[in-house]
């Protein structure tokens, strides 16, 4: 664990990452305190710029807080960033594993499904079960994971193909272990780096296809997002820049930290590809 | 003779952190034109530093802190790096280990020679000599194989073409780092033979580097033995091999496998496990391409009697591993019996096959690969009993018996596998599979991937357990020092059939098929007989 925290540190963007998105958690776990009430109500007349009428971040044609909604937004966001990618990861995980132990005709099965996903445009797909199953919380989470295990699939297989020929496999199949504790015990272990990376990165991209999806005005109604900020701010963006480019930072900044935190988390899982790294700098 | 190399003093560092602060210590050596030194030693003995000091190919991690190399009377060390690139090549040469990765894949094979050449300004002669070159190394139609890819020679001929590349400027220097070690027997003393025979006609100096005494009984006109980066003996290679003086080379001699048949007991026959008729195939292409069959295993019968221990012998790609994995499943062959105490093992379904896997145990070649990294080494041996039903607390205290059996520590139990060496985790596979107390244990390559007195422990471990145990064991080695040593009777495999099946000292004594012939006059040092050594020097 040491180890693991000295690797991780030796990647200076990965500590930077780190802290921002440390920052953006609180922000998100203490926005009922910072902005009590609903990020739906007015505060303040409408097109108030940042900083003026006690407005940190301005106000929007309907005179609600910026900074509330960014405050408010960043649960939904990180929620639904969180939630389907842990959908994803049971859906690809459970599927590859399941290819990639087996082989055979289980593989091919599996794989051409997986391949089958990864023909369509995942955003499309995504606009489609959406708009299909109405836009709730629910229903985002559930096309996002959707669209977003069949690479997880792809990269478990791979190890899973490659650790089952090991020795220490082949002596828990000679041991007469059943084949759900080898694989959960036994392979599923050793092929965790990977999918911790993978996952962060995961994280990332579903936050930004959630604020893709509300600024096509397909986000859930009820929950203040990102996304749905800048699709708001979007007509009148000549007269009240700061309704779009507030949640805009918002969004780079938390995916720029996930993808710091990915990178990070590679560097300290593969310890011997960052000397490699070190050594040709 | 003239002195070609000297080496004198020589100490690299190592990097902080390391467990040793030096590689390579305060080490004096010498080589005249002519003549073949062997630098002996087990892995991290700092032999391969050696070498590429001399070189000038060290990482620059390694520096260089004492010491003068001079060849040819000139001091190399503090040279340029363009002044000794212009030596290597041209005047000293090496061969490095690993044929398979040594060569460039999308290079044909006689261009890569060329190019040798080229560099040191003899590129207008190359496409003349590279025939002859190859011709040298005793390639078959040099004209044909230097218009091919490396991925269509195999490992042998891949290692000729390595040393014809660095003969092809005719360097006085000819530095070899463990070149036969990823090569079966045969080939190995094929090369053996032709580095003994190139070096005497063009007179150049070697210096071959090896960890294997039958090697150094085969070629070497002196010896240095190596340890801890340090030369603990030096001298006469007949005098090294049948006199040691140092305690550490007597250590290293004395755990050579002697290689002679002990005599043993007859083995009443009880059948434990019979195979009959066992066809495996593998099948290549397919859809588009043409299918290719490989028949890996047929007319492989054999029958395993109570307490005997049969050696499956043989070389890489004859199948040996295959059929022992054919009796554990995991491999499942399409034909044939496999008989233990009568009952078919083949057609069991996976639960079916539970009770028999209690009773048969395997253990792997590689210790490295064996042990799950993230799993404790207690839980490890625990797991398999646990299993099957027994009790944890049971368990608990058979791993630790066990423990005490392989010569372990207690402690180990909290321990993962990668705070143990090689020759600990062999053991430590040994208790897992001994755990479940077998009537049948199947070990692949068990010390192959071992030093040579780590090998020797294990054997000896082995030998005493299976003793105190009354287990049956079905032993796969491609060394045949090592299954005379350990063996009741030895089963030859080649090309997936077993070609010759007898009682060691009769395969050893008056082999019948041609191929195992072949095979043991390929034992480097065959006339070398390690002497007995007191275990007090």
């Amino acid at each position: 664990m040491k180890e693991f925290w000295r690797n991780f540190a030796r990647n200076r963007g990965a500590v930077v990452g780190l802290a921002i998105l440390l920052g953006v958690l609180a922000l998100a776990l203490l926005a009922p305190l910072l902005y009590p009430g609903s990020p739906w109500d007015m505060a303040g007349m409408p097109f108030a710029p940042p900083g003026e009428m006690g407005m940190l971040l301005g106000t929007d044609s309907l005179g609600r807080d910026v900074a509330a909604g960014i405050a408010h937004g960043a649960r939904v966001s990180l929620l639904v960033g969180a939630v389907s990618t842990v959908v994803a990861l049971v859906i690809g995980v459970s599927l590859g594993a399941f290819a990639g132990y087996l082989g055979g005709w289980a593989d091919d099965v599996v794989m051409r499904f997986t391949e089958f996903f990864q023909t369509i445009p995942s955003f499309v797909l995504a606009i489609l079960l959406v708009a299909i199953f109405t836009p709730t919380i629910g229903s985002i989470v559930f096309a996002i994971a959707v669209v977003s295990w069949p690479p997880v699939a792809r990269v478990v297989r791979a190890e899973f193909l490659s650790l089952r020929s090991r020795e220490f496999v082949q002596a828990s199949e000679v041991l007469g272990k059943s084949r759900l504790s080898i694989v959960f015990g036994d392979i599923l272990p050793n092929a965790l780096s990977p999918i911790v990376v993978l996952a962060s990165l995961m994280v990332a991209s579903a936050i930004l296809l959630e604020s893709a999806l509300s600024f096509l005005g397909l986000g859930d109604p009820n929950m203040m997002s990102w996304g749905f900020l800048i699709g708001s701010g979007r007509s009148v963006i000549r007269i009240a820049w700061w309704m779009s480019v507030f949640p805009g930072i918002a969004i780079f900044l938390t995916v720029l930290s996930l993808n710091l935190v990915g990178e990070g988390l590679s560097d300290a899982l593969n310890p011997r590809l960052t000397r490699n790294r070190g050594g040709k700098a | 003779m003239t002195r070609l190399l000297t080496v004198e003093n020589l100490t690299v560092a190592l990097p902080a952190g390391a467990d040793r602060p030096h590689a390579v210590e305060d080490l004096s050596l010498h080589l005249d034109a002519g003549e073949i030194l062997c630098v002996v030693g087990e892995s991290g003995s700092g032999k391969s530093i050696t070498a590429n000091t001399v070189m000038g190919l060290l990482p620059k991690g390694l520096p260089v802190t004492a010491g003068r190399i001079t060849f040819e009377g000139e001091e190399i060390l503090g040279l340029s790096a363009e002044a000794l690139r212009s030596r290597r090549g041209r005047r000293m040469a090496m061969v490095f280990q690993e044929p398979m990765t040594a060569l460039n894949p999308l290079m044909k094979v006689g261009d890569q020679i060329a190019e040798a050449l080229q560099v040191h300004g003899q590129g207008h002669a190359a496409r003349a000599r590279v025939p002859e070159l190859l011709a040298a190394v005793n390639l078959p139609d040099p004209a044909a194989i230097a218009r091919m890819h490396p991925f269509r020679l195999s490992g042998g001929q891949r290692q000729r073409v390595m040393i014809a590349m660095a003969l092809a400027l005719e360097p006085a220097l000819l530095i070899a780092d463990e070149p036969t070690t990823a090569l079966d027997v045969t080939t190995q003393m094929q090369i053996l033979r032709l580095i003994r025979e190139i070096q005497s006609r063009k007179g150049m100096g070697v210096m071959f580097i090896t960890h294997d005494f039958g090697v150094v009984a085969e070629i070497a006109d002196r010896v240095a033995v190596m340890q801890h980066g340090r030369i603990v003996e030096q001298g006469p290679a007949s005098e090294i091999l049948n006199a040691p003086r140092h305690p550490y080379t007597r250590a290293l001699i004395a755990a050579v496998p002697h290689g002679a048949a002990a005599a043993r007991a007859a083995i009443r026959p009880a059948p434990v496990l019979e195979m009959k008729g066992v066809q495996k195939t593998y099948q290549r292409g397919g859809w588009f391409g043409a299918r290719a069959t490989v028949r890996a295993i047929h007319d492989a019968d054999f029958t395993l009697n109570k307490g005997e221990t049969l050696g499956l012998v043989g070389e890489s790609g004859s199948g040996k591993s295959t059929l022992a994995r054919c009796v554990v499943r995991l491999v499942e062959p399409e034909q044939g019996e496999i008989l233990f105490h009568g009952t078919d093992l083949r057609p069991l379904s996976r639960q079916g096959w539970l009770p028999y896997r209690r009773r048969i145990q395997m253990v792997f070649q590689d210790p490295y690969a064996s042990l799950n990294p993230r799993r404790k080494v207690g839980e490890a041996i625990m797991e398999g009993p646990i299993t099957h039903g027994v009790p944890r607390a049971e368990a608990l205290a058979r791993a630790r018996e066990l423990l005490r059996l392989v010569r372990l520590d207690e402690s180990a139990l909290e321990r993962y596998p990668h705070e143990f060496s090689g020759g600990q985790r062999q053991r430590i596979g040994l208790a897992r599979a001994l755990a479940m107390q077998p009537e049948l244990l199947i070990a692949d390559e068990p010390v192959s991937a071992l030093d040579v007195s780590v090998q020797a422990q294990v054997l000896e471990l082995l030998a005493e357990i299976r003793q105190r145990l009354g287990l049956t064991m079905l032993f796969i080695t491609h060394d045949l020092r090592v299954a005379a040593q350990i063996c009741d009777r030895i089963a030859v495999m080649r090309r997936g059939a077993i070609v010759e099946l007898g009682a060691t000292d009769q395969v050893f004594g008056a082999p019948k098929h041609e191929y195992t012939r072949a095979l043991l006059d390929s034992i480097p040092g065959r006339e070398w007989t390690p002497p007995e050594l007191s275990e007090s020097a």
